[in-house]
């Protein structure tokens, strides 16, 4: 399987380094970021809003098949460059997790070819470490209830 | 069925790492273990017990003896704890790329 995307989180560090290579001009590459409707297709989540700008806000929602609302985050854009740089502020609501500052840099390496790196920087150590294992804890769950499942089909 | 404790609860704790450590070189008794720390013999056994209950440590019965050893397979799991978190952002960022290749370009 390849690997296209690449993580960097040194141990005793509050921040991981996010790292992909596209098959995209830069400018399709930012637009992705920056178009309400197609940041809601990739990241499959209902963008609620997303203000381009200098201490533009934006908010993001999630919701079930049954409409309730799983996933909520929010955010400030610090600083806006067309085509290279994006700073900005992630807040997940309702969860014990502070703030994280975002820096996403955007970089052309050919023609049809560009660069993202993300830089998330967390409030302490810990707060990083329990970020990282989000996906994994959420993917145990999914295996414990799938189990479940099965269980329950057998009795 | 009993609530399973969280493996990375598990390993925070310095004297549960050390544990892991000492057992990466080879299988020991709970005796030879606690011999390496200061502690009392209940505390180590107390923590023996947790890293048992992860599955990170496995017993095996060697005559008279109990012998505690690692359990490569769960401490790989732990190793690629970020795995599941790259996996993600790979995929999201697949569909993006996917997305933008058919952008309609306008002129």
């Amino acid at each position: 399987m390849e690997r296209k995307t690449k993580i960097q989180a040194e141990e005793g560090k509050q921040e991981i380094f996010i790292r992909r290579e596209f098959d995209l001009p830069i400018a399709l590459l930012f637009k992705a970021y920056t178009d309400p409707k197609i940041v809601a297709q990739w990241m499959g989540t209902n963008v609620v809003k997303l203000e381009n700008k200098k201490h533009g806000a934006w908010e993001f929602e999630t919701s079930d098949p049954k409409g309730n609302v799983v996933f909520r985050a929010n955010g400030v854009i610090q600083e806006i460059e067309e085509n290279s740089k994006i700073t900005r502020t992630f807040e997940m609501e309702n969860s014990p997790f502070p703030v994280q500052l975002e820096f996403l840099e955007f970089s052309q390496l050919a023609y049809t070819r560009s660069k993202l790196v993300i830089q998330i920087v967390f409030k302490s150590v810990y707060y990083r470490d329990e970020m990282l294992k989000l996906p994994f804890a959420q993917g145990l769950n999914m295996a414990h209830n799938r189990l479940e499942e099965v269980v329950q089909n057998l009795s | 069925m009993e609530l399973r404790r969280d493996v990375f609860q598990a390993i925070a704790d310095p004297t549960r790492r050390a544990i892991i450590t000492l057992l990466a070189m080879q299988a020991m008794t709970p005796t030879a273990i606690a011999e390496n720390f200061n502690s009392s013999r209940q505390t180590i056994s107390k923590h023996i017990q947790i890293l048992t209950e992860c599955e990170l440590l496995q017993q095996e019965q060697k005559g008279r003896e109990n012998y505690y050893h690692l359990n490569a397979a769960k401490v790989k799991e732990i190793a690629d704890f970020i795995e599941p978190f790259r996996a993600l952002w790979d995929e999201r960022f697949n569909k993006l790329e996917s997305l933008m290749l058919h952008y309609p370009i306008k002129k």
